[in-house]
């Protein structure tokens, strides 16, 4: 892990605040692109092309379909070509995307119920961590998820959803719960990293989180975990111990922002894109580590250009894992909980 | 927090003298080494060497070092300004060590127990899958031996040249401890200067017993970390050992001299064994310390000192 310095999101730059910044509800994708975004900047012009020419159209009732046509095949072409070519920092940024669905969206567009459950009993009811029962398809489970907010006030809230111990302590009082009520645990995870701050050294943030992690390998009832942005080392992992874990497409998971990996290792903020490349943090690098279990697919042109085509596909995979894991002894599923993260990263050995 | 930012050698080796890096003092360098590098003016608890700190914890000639073939495989083909396949093989050579972490069974004051000992100059005491696995199989060892187990922890984080595989060893040590737990064993932590990141934030804060060296640095973030985040001046004594006791993070505070006696009063609590006659036992009876030697030479015997020293309080 390594507490990694929260990512330069978490200094309040304006420049990362988003579209989000001047009004309380988040603009569509303008030109105001973080520098990481830049491959963007092509797919968005054409795709005002493509609006200018409809409305064109529109108003001088011209036939354009033809030339709308061709235009909209090589967006499609260009951004089939642009998502595949992405270097490993780009990703970083796609997982980082203002309009990327959040937790909360998961909640309205995937869910069919939802019951928040607040607080954990012992300080408070950290905003950074959103915990609830939820029913979807006829399946009810506890929904466990990072929280990062939408509006400034939000952000500022949910401290950009670095979540402090009494978070942790929070979604291991609900998962107790779910335990008891014997109903799945589905958790969401998207967090720079666990809140770097005084009064979180003083409630033990690490203790809480190992704490978790522990405690994870106890629960008697199956546990997904799905990475659906950022999954910032331990403050990840506090709620990411499954007996399946996934990650989305252009979601990212590394023991160390790649800005705080650049500064220590190269001394250099500069670096920060060869460190995200060196750090092996895309899906592809997890899957191909055997630290997930299946990468789930985004839409054409990544999470934020298709929010509910996302939701979708993650709504599927929780389905298809929750059916899978259901007829299993619980022994049995705790057995092997245990093993699947026991095997992660095996020494060689040598001759003495 | 990285390992890196502990990396700074203070004391040249070899030398003649060494200055206290808290006080300022300048310390005979043999004296301080039997001194388990406690400075003698200030107290102040330098770093521990791991093979110095075995000496220190096992009783004399007892320690069987184990797993002491794994070893770590670049499987990222990390480069930063070294290919960590490179700095391992370098720093294994510096240091005589495989990895960061010594694992073994030995008795303290004549009672048997699994001891994990962080090494903190094998790259900051980093944890990787080295360090992660032989956390665990001390851990699994003391389950199915039904031993304590002992982890003197001292690391900066987990190794970013591992890139996720590091992240998962967190998971992997506690997942052990979980079935230690499961099966009633009994596990000891002692934090030492630095215990920050991934290593606080696994294995080392969930044991059953939670014991700090005095004034040693122990939290998740990094304190500079913490400082650029919230954009003010930390307290005086933040992350420190004596702040974590406060705020009820901890046990116990105990000096260098006396962690021998006190872990072996808390092993025979733990194991059903007389805690009064584990603690009465005198200090002096031989606990030969090693000076610090390059590892191809013969580690040369140091005479029997009654040592006391003060700490910081
Ligand atoms: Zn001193």
């Amino acid at each position: 892990m390594v507490p990694t310095g929260p990512p330069a999101r978490l200094r309040v730059d304006p420049a990362n605040l988003g579209p989000a910044l001047s009004e309380s509800t988040p603009a569509k994708t303008s030109d105001r692109l973080a520098d990481g975004l830049a491959f963007e900047r092509p797919l968005l012009e054409l795709q005002q092309k493509i609006q200018e020419l409809r409305k064109l159209a529109q108003t001088t009732h011209l036939d354009l379909q033809g030339e709308v046509q061709v235009l909209e095949e090589r967006l499609r072409h260009q951004t089939q070509e642009v998502y595949a070519g992405l270097t490993p920092w780009e990703r970083v940024n796609v997982a980082r995307h203002a309009d990327r669905p959040l937790t909360t969206d998961y909640v309205e567009k995937m869910l069919d119920d939802f019951v928040e459950l607040h607080g954990d009993r012992l300080y408070g009811d950290d905003r950074a961590i959103l915990t609830g029962l939820a029913a979807m398809r006829g399946v009810r489970f506890l929904l466990v998820g990072h929280r990062k907010g939408k509006t400034v006030k939000e952000r500022l809230a949910s401290n950009f959803g670095c979540a402090h111990p009494e978070g942790y302590r929070k979604a291991m009082q609900k998962m107790r719960l779910a335990e008891k009520l014997r109903i799945p645990i589905v958790t969401l995870i998207n967090t720079p990293g666990a809140y770097p701050g005084i009064g979180a050294e003083e409630r033990g943030q690490a203790g809480a989180i190992a704490r978790n992690i522990l405690d994870m390998f106890t629960l008697r009832v199956p546990v997904l975990a799905i990475v659906i942005g950022e999954g910032g080392s331990g403050g990840a992992l506090g709620i990411g111990v499954g007996d399946r874990v996934g990650m989305l497409e252009n979601a990212y998971s590394s023991v160390i922002s790649p800005e705080g990996c650049a500064a220590i290792l190269w001394k250099s903020g500069e670096k920060t894109p060869e460190a995200a490349e060196a750090l092996n943090l895309t899906s592809k690098d997890l899957l191909r580590l055997g630290l997930v279990d299946a990468v789930i697919p985004e839409p054409l042109g990544g999470a934020h250009r298709d929010p509910a085509t996302t939701v979708d596909n993650v709504r599927r995979q929780i389905l298809a894992w929750l059916d899978e894991l259901a007829p299993l002894p619980l022994d049995q599923l705790l057995e092997q909980r245990f093993w699947k993260f026991r095997r992660m990263g095996m020494p060689i050995e040598v001759e003495a | 927090m990285a390992w890196t930012r502990f990396g700074k050698k203070k004391d040249m080796p070899g030398g003649l003298w060494i200055k206290c890096e808290n006080c300022g003092q300048m310390l005979f360098r043999k004296e301080f080494e039997q001194r388990f590098r406690v400075c003698s003016a200030c107290g102040y608890h330098f770093t521990l060497p791991g093979r110095e700190r075995v000496a220190l914890t096992a009783d004399p000639g007892t320690f069987e070092e184990l797993y002491k073939n794994l070893v770590a495989e670049d499987r990222l083909g990390f480069v930063d300004r070294v290919p960590y396949a490179e700095k391992l093989k370098e720093t294994g050579k510096k240091t005589g060590e495989s990895d960061a972490m010594i694992v073994g069974t030995c008795t303290i004051k004549g009672l048997p127990v699994v001891l994990g000992v962080m090494n903190f100059s094998f790259m900051g005491g980093s944890m990787g899958m080295v360090v992660g696995e032989k956390v665990a199989r001390a851990i699994e060892l003391a389950t199915a031996r039904k031993l304590p187990v002992v982890l003197f922890c001292c690391s900066g984080g987990a190794r970013m040249h591992e890139g996720p595989i590091s992240l998962m060893q967190m998971a992997k040590t506690c997942g052990a401890l979980a079935r230690l737990n499961e099966a009633g064993g009994v596990s000891i932590s002692v934090m030492t200067h630095p215990t920050t990141g991934g290593v606080t934030a696994s294995f080392a804060s969930v044991c059953d017993v939670l014991i700090a060296e005095p004034h040693a640095l122990i939290g998740f973030a990094g304190p500079r970390v913490i400082a650029t985040t919230i954009k003010k001046e930390l307290p005086k004594g933040f992350q420190r050992a004596e702040f974590l006791l406060e705020k009820g993070q901890i046990d116990k505070i105990v000096p260098r001299a006396s962690l021998r006696d006190e872990v072996a009063r808390l092993v025979a609590y733990a194991t059903g064994q007389d805690p009064v006659k584990a603690f009465k036992e005198p200090w002096e009876t031989g606990v030969p310390v090693e000076v610090a030697a390059p590892a191809e030479s013969e580690p040369a015997p140091a005479p029997k000192k009654k040592v006391r020293a003060k700490t910081a309080e």
